[in-house]
């Protein structure tokens, strides 16, 4: 912890980070904190570089400027792999799915990293490799029971309606404990009904698992019910901060808002 | 519902087999399978036992090291006969150089030399992709083929090219000579190497390759090292065609060089894994009786109907015809090679029961 850490149990902080593709500015000098345990939304009208700030945390795109601070430890760039060590899970916008994999080996990928059994310890069948794989099994199938997913276990991912594939996302995340989950609009394209079911299993997942959440979504009404705390994004610049009932009043979230057609 | 005993056990069994199960039990083909090669010397013939099911063995276990590259990790290899080419020279040159006559022995570093040679040419295939992963491999087979023909070293200075093993040691048992026990050794390996492969798939390796191949960028973010499971497959892959290429250049051929694992041996691997089936190991069989009996079948059809008095040339040359035409139309009709539409058969059986 830094000499002038707040009483606020930070858990990541971002801090004036910049990304650019060729001469385009994706993101310009962003910050924001996320406190541990907490759910923080990330919203703003399409080609914001909402998704884009993900991929920096993931490690996936590498920023130009910026330092990034995850439970105390501070970094330039960040690499997919240590970031997935460090407990930091992702679901993705365009899901990501394994798509030939059935729902089951798609949440077992996600325990994957944690696996300390051999190649060859499986080849021979040894029950050290086994009795890991049914760990593994058990594990996935309590986070696939939890989301509700028990109907389609065995069926191959690509061909499961786009609102199930999310809850699979979404279980793949949950498989593997981690810290913090990075959430990428898990529930566009989503009815009323399944909305609010997916906002029932965000909230548990962060008030009983007390796991912290980054949310990027559209829908202003779940925003301001699930956050407790609200950063706004517009064209790479943040635009507001703060709680989401204030951050609701501020005209110019008002104004950039009205203009955005969802 | 109204059924009579039988249907009612055959309803029971399907129950049974949906509920889902850490260790799945083989299907009724599969020890179907396992018991007719087990009992072949029984009764098949020695034509059947040596030409026809000892090759179509040893092709299918190449298929399965190159699904495991191509279908389960998804790098496209075009350079199996290389791989092959580098067990059945590794397993020579350790016999030929280093003395060794245990066969079992000889063989494992056979595969070995080909895991290695395997884990070097798919060290690029971390940092390029696709196409590029594909030339190097074609890079691979011109490589190996020029290496074993241009030092004379690798086929001991003999008068010719060729490779040949010395007599083996195998317990008690003569491997050198005796026919029913050279096919027992090779259905046994292949046998016990395609169950380690089934229990690798199952793994959480088998999971990372498929990963890596549905969608890299995710499985880098859930913490599968995607650089580090394409060399395993790369390695793993190599391994089985090593292995491969040693059993049909000393268990079938007998005597081989680099011309038994050109191109076209390549090419007939992969033919045999996209006609039974990416990514399933059964297919990698299915493709192998198909690719080795097709060309048998159909030069007995075209005998039977034209008559025997044809010019052979013709023959060989309507034969490539008729195969090239009938793969092409499979692959119309069912992309997904010979697995998908045996499951696609045996769904529908179900359905039409139940
Ligand atoms: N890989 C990429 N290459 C080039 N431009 C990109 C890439 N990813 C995102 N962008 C650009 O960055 C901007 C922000 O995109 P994104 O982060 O996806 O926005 P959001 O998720 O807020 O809708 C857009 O203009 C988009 O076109
Ligand atoms: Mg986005």
């Amino acid at each position: 912890m830094t000499a002038g850490a707040s009483s606020k149990d930070i858990l990541l902080a971002v801090s004036h980070v910049s990304l650019s593709f060729g001469g385009a500015k994706a993101i310009n000098s962003f910050s924001f904190e996320v406190e541990r345990r907490s759910i923080c939304s990330l919203i703003g009208p399409n080609g914001a570089g909402k998704s884009s700030m993900l991929n920096i945390l993931n490690g996936v795109y590498v920023p130009q400027e910026g330092l990034i601070t995850y439970n105390g430890t501070t970094f330039e760039r960040m690499e997919p792999l240590k970031v997935a060590a460090m407990g930091v899970a992702r679901m993705f916008q365009n899901n990501a799915l394994f798509g030939k994999m059935t729902v089951l080996e798609n949440v077992m990928a996600g325990l994957s990293r944690k696996a300390k059994t051999t190649v060859i310890e499986h080849a021979l069948g040894l029950p050290r490799a086994r009795q890991e794989s049914a760990s593994f099994e058990l594990k996935s199938d309590q986070a696939i029971d939890f989301l509700d997913l028990n109907p389609y276990r065995d069926l191959v991912v690509e061909a499961l309606p786009y609102g199930i594939q999310k809850r699979v996302g979404l279980a793949r995340a949950l498989v593997s404990d981690p810290e913090m989950i990075l959430m990428d609009e898990p529930m566009a394209g989503m009815n009323k009904e399944e909305k609010q079911e997916m906002s029932g299993f965000i909230l548990d997942i962060n008030k009983k698992l007390g796991i912290t959440i980054i949310l990027i979504e559209h829908d202003i009404s779940v925003v301001m019910s699930l956050s407790d705390r609200v950063v706004v994004l517009d064209y790479g610049r943040k635009l507001a901060d703060g709680r989401p009932e204030d951050v609701a009043k501020n005209p110019e979230v008002i104004s950039a808002y009205l203009g955005t057609v969802h | 519902m109204k059924t009579n005993a039988g249907q009612m056990t055959v309803e029971t069994s399907l129950q049974i087999n949906a509920k889902p199960q850490t260790r799945k039990l083989p299907s009724a083909s599969t020890i179907a399978f396992v018991i007719l090669v087990l009992t072949a010397p029984l009764f098949a013939s020695h034509y059947w036992l040596m030409a026809i099911i000892t090759p179509v063995m040893i092709l299918s276990l190449a298929g399965i090291g190159l699904n495991i590259k191509t279908g389960y990790a998804g790098m496209v290899s075009v350079g199996a006969g290389a791989f092959m080419a580098v067990g059945a020279y590794g397993m020579f040159n350790f016999a030929a150089h280093g003395g060794i006559t245990n066969f079992p022995l000889a063989l494992l570093l056979g595969g070995i030399s080909a895991a290695i040679a395997g884990y070097l040419f798919g060290l690029p295939s971390s940092r390029i992709k696709g196409f590029y992963v594909m030339v190097t491999t074609l890079a691979a087979q011109f490589f190996v083929e020029w290496l074993f023909t241009k030092n004379a070293y690798f086929y001991n200075y003999g008068s010719v090219p060729t490779i040949t093993l010395p007599p083996m040691t195998l317990f008690d048992l003569d491997i050198n000579g005796n026919n029913t026990i050279r096919y027992y050794v090779v259905v046994i390996i292949v046998l016990l190497m395609t169950l380690a492969a089934k229990n690798i798939i199952h793994s959480h390796v088998g999971r990372n390759w498929m990963a890596i191949r549905d969608m890299n960028t995710a499985a880098g973010v859930i913490g599968i090292d995607s650089a580090r499971y394409k060399r395993l497959a790369f390695t793993i892959g190599s391994f089985y065609l090593g292995i491969a290429g040693a059993l049909w250049a000393f268990l079938f051929l007998g005597t081989a060089s680099t011309l038994s694992f050109d191109i076209n041996r390549s090419f007939q691997v992969l033919f045999i894994i996209i006609i039974g089936g990416l990514s399933s190991i059964r297919g990698n069989f299915i493709g192998a009786a198909f690719i080795l009996l097709l060309p048998i079948l159909i030069d007995y059809m075209v005998k039977a109907t034209l008559g025997s008095a044809l010019n052979p040339g013709f023959l060989s040359n309507m034969n490539k015809v008729i195969f090239g035409s009938l793969i092409i139309i499979l692959l119309i009709k069912e992309p997904e090679g010979f697995d998908k539409m045996l499951r696609n058969l045996t769904g529908y059986i179900k359905r039409r029961k139940s």
